[in-house]
């Protein structure tokens, strides 16, 4: 139990690490999703052609290779960011190819008359899809990117390995410390738990306000 | 003939796969023209009225709207699409907004309206096709009639030239047929142009200046209604109307 008390401040920075990096990897992934999907629907060969291999690549990589070729091999070609920032660009990349595909089937909920009807008025394709279907995409794409952001948080640990503070690097501290192994691992899954059920919380809220069919 | 052509079509062709959908159509609609298009179903009047704008691409062939050939798809496209309004079968009213909203939506996008001008001419609009009383709702909360007048107002409201109607009494309850009918009457009767494909064979008779008769991907006549409806040429067409007009 005192590995908590002793121990506040140290779980506290790898909690702040993690939440950190959930909050900007989240909203790289989402804006980067949102722009593929669009990409993927788009009347323009060249941007299908790139959202689909956005898409294949990054979905079909592992992550920790990922972390390696992004804060290993970007380096090489003179990008020296801080780690934190790599593996944001990392895991927002990674995620976003999920989030890509949840907003895409969100896109094909939505009846084609709607696009029709928006393209028979002289909307073009970016009104069409900001103004008519992606909001009505949006209500039922609201759970699986919930559940895609809930897996970027656990996804973030990865950073650990790679020098970024986050919380379940801190085992390493505690365990040279000489705390019981058992609890610390206690209290990190406690902090995931935090991070998670708000993520949950949240998109709960988002359900109840935007995603009733009218 | 026609002595002011607003919509040209020039040997048309398109397929569905192996299907000959639009066999070398050639049509002209002059302007203030009302053209009624009939056919047997699987006969390619919806195709036809969809090429017109270019919801649906055709693979060889000219279509010409005000003397201006349709593009490809992009800017140029969607600003010649706003010239021509169109009316679905199923309404396909925007479902997340207003009705009011769904009036003034392609106003402030499209024509760069400022909101409250487009608002107000909104209004007008749907007073005109009898639902201001309902321009708070939404789409789900009015019935198919009250929908496809909101959509004839939505087209309405581009100030376009010419009127696609595809089969917009179609998916209507037979006792809401007659409120869309006398609103596409009074647009007949103001001049507006229109291209409409029915089975309403009374609004055929009544308002339109032209009867255009498909079968199987192509146009078989091509003549005023009364000609048509009392004298069909082809063997097609009398077989057509025997079968509608019997009951």
């Amino acid at each position: 139990m005192n590995v908590l008390t002793d121990n506040l401040s140290l779980y506290g920075k790898g909690l702040l690490g993690t939440v950190e990096l959930t909050v900007y990897a989240s909203l790289l992934a989402l804006v980067l999703g949102f722009l593929m999907a669009s990409f993927r629907v788009a009347p323009v060969g060249s941007l299908r052609a790139f959202g689909t291999v956005w898409v294949t690549v990054l979905r079909n990589t592992p992550l920790t290779l990922l972390f390696f070729a992004v804060l290993l091999g970007l380096p090489r070609f003179g990008v020296v960011l801080p780690f934190q920032l790599f593996a944001v660009l990392a895991l927002g990349c990674y995620t976003s190819a999920f989030i890509c595909e949840a907003v895409r089937a969100g896109i094909n909920t939505v009846p084609t008359g709607q696009g029709e009807a928006a393209r028979s008025l002289g909307m073009t394709f970016t009104q069409t899809l900001g103004s008519v279907v992606l909001p009505q995409a949006f209500r039922s794409v609201i759970p699986p990117v919930g559940s895609t952001l809930i897996a970027l948080a656990k996804n973030s640990a990865i950073a650990g390995s790679f020098s970024v503070t986050e919380l379940l690097g801190t085992y390493k501290t505690l365990n040279e410390l000489g705390y019981s192994i058992i609890w610390s691992f206690v209290w990190i899954a406690v902090g995931y738990l935090i991070v998670t059920l708000t993520i949950s919380a949240v998109f709960n809220v988002l359900e109840k306000r935007w995603g009733v069919a009218r | 003939m026609v002595l002011d052509p607003l919509i040209e079509l020039r040997n048309v062709n398109k397929h569905y796969g192996q299907l000959h959908v639009l066999k070398d159509i050639d049509l002209t609609v002059g302007r203030g023209e009302v053209v009624v298009i009939i056919g047997p179903s699987g006969s390619g009047k919806s195709t036809l009225c969809r090429t017109i704008n270019r919801l649906e691409p055709v693979e060889s062939g000219t279509i010409t709207l005000d003397g201006h050939p349709l593009p490809e798809e992009g800017r140029e496209l969607a600003r010649l699409r706003a010239e021509v309004g169109m009316v679905f079968q199923s309404f396909n009213l925007f479902a997340h907004r207003t009705v009011l909203a769904n009036v003034s939506l392609a106003q402030v996008k499209v024509r760069k309206r400022g909101k409250e001008e487009a608002d107000k001419r909104s209004r007008e609009l749907l007073e005109r096709v009898g639902l201001l009383a309902h321009a708070d709702k939404y789409p789900a909360q009015l019935s198919g009639g009250q929908q496809q007048r909101v959509a004839i107002a939505r087209a309405l409201a581009m100030d376009p030239k010419a009127l696609l109607f595809d089969e917009p009494t179609s998916a209507l309850d037979p006792e809401m047929i007659n409120e869309v009918l006398e609103v596409m009457q009074q647009l007949a009767r103001d001049g507006m142009t229109m291209v409409v494909v029915t089975h309403e064979m009374g609004f055929a008779r009544s308002a339109a200046n032209r009867v255009v008769f498909m079968a199987d991907g192509r146009i078989v006549e091509d003549r005023p209604p009364e000609e048509f409806f009392t004298a069909p040429e082809s063997e097609r067409a009398r077989d057509f109307l025997s079968k509608i007009l019997k009951h």
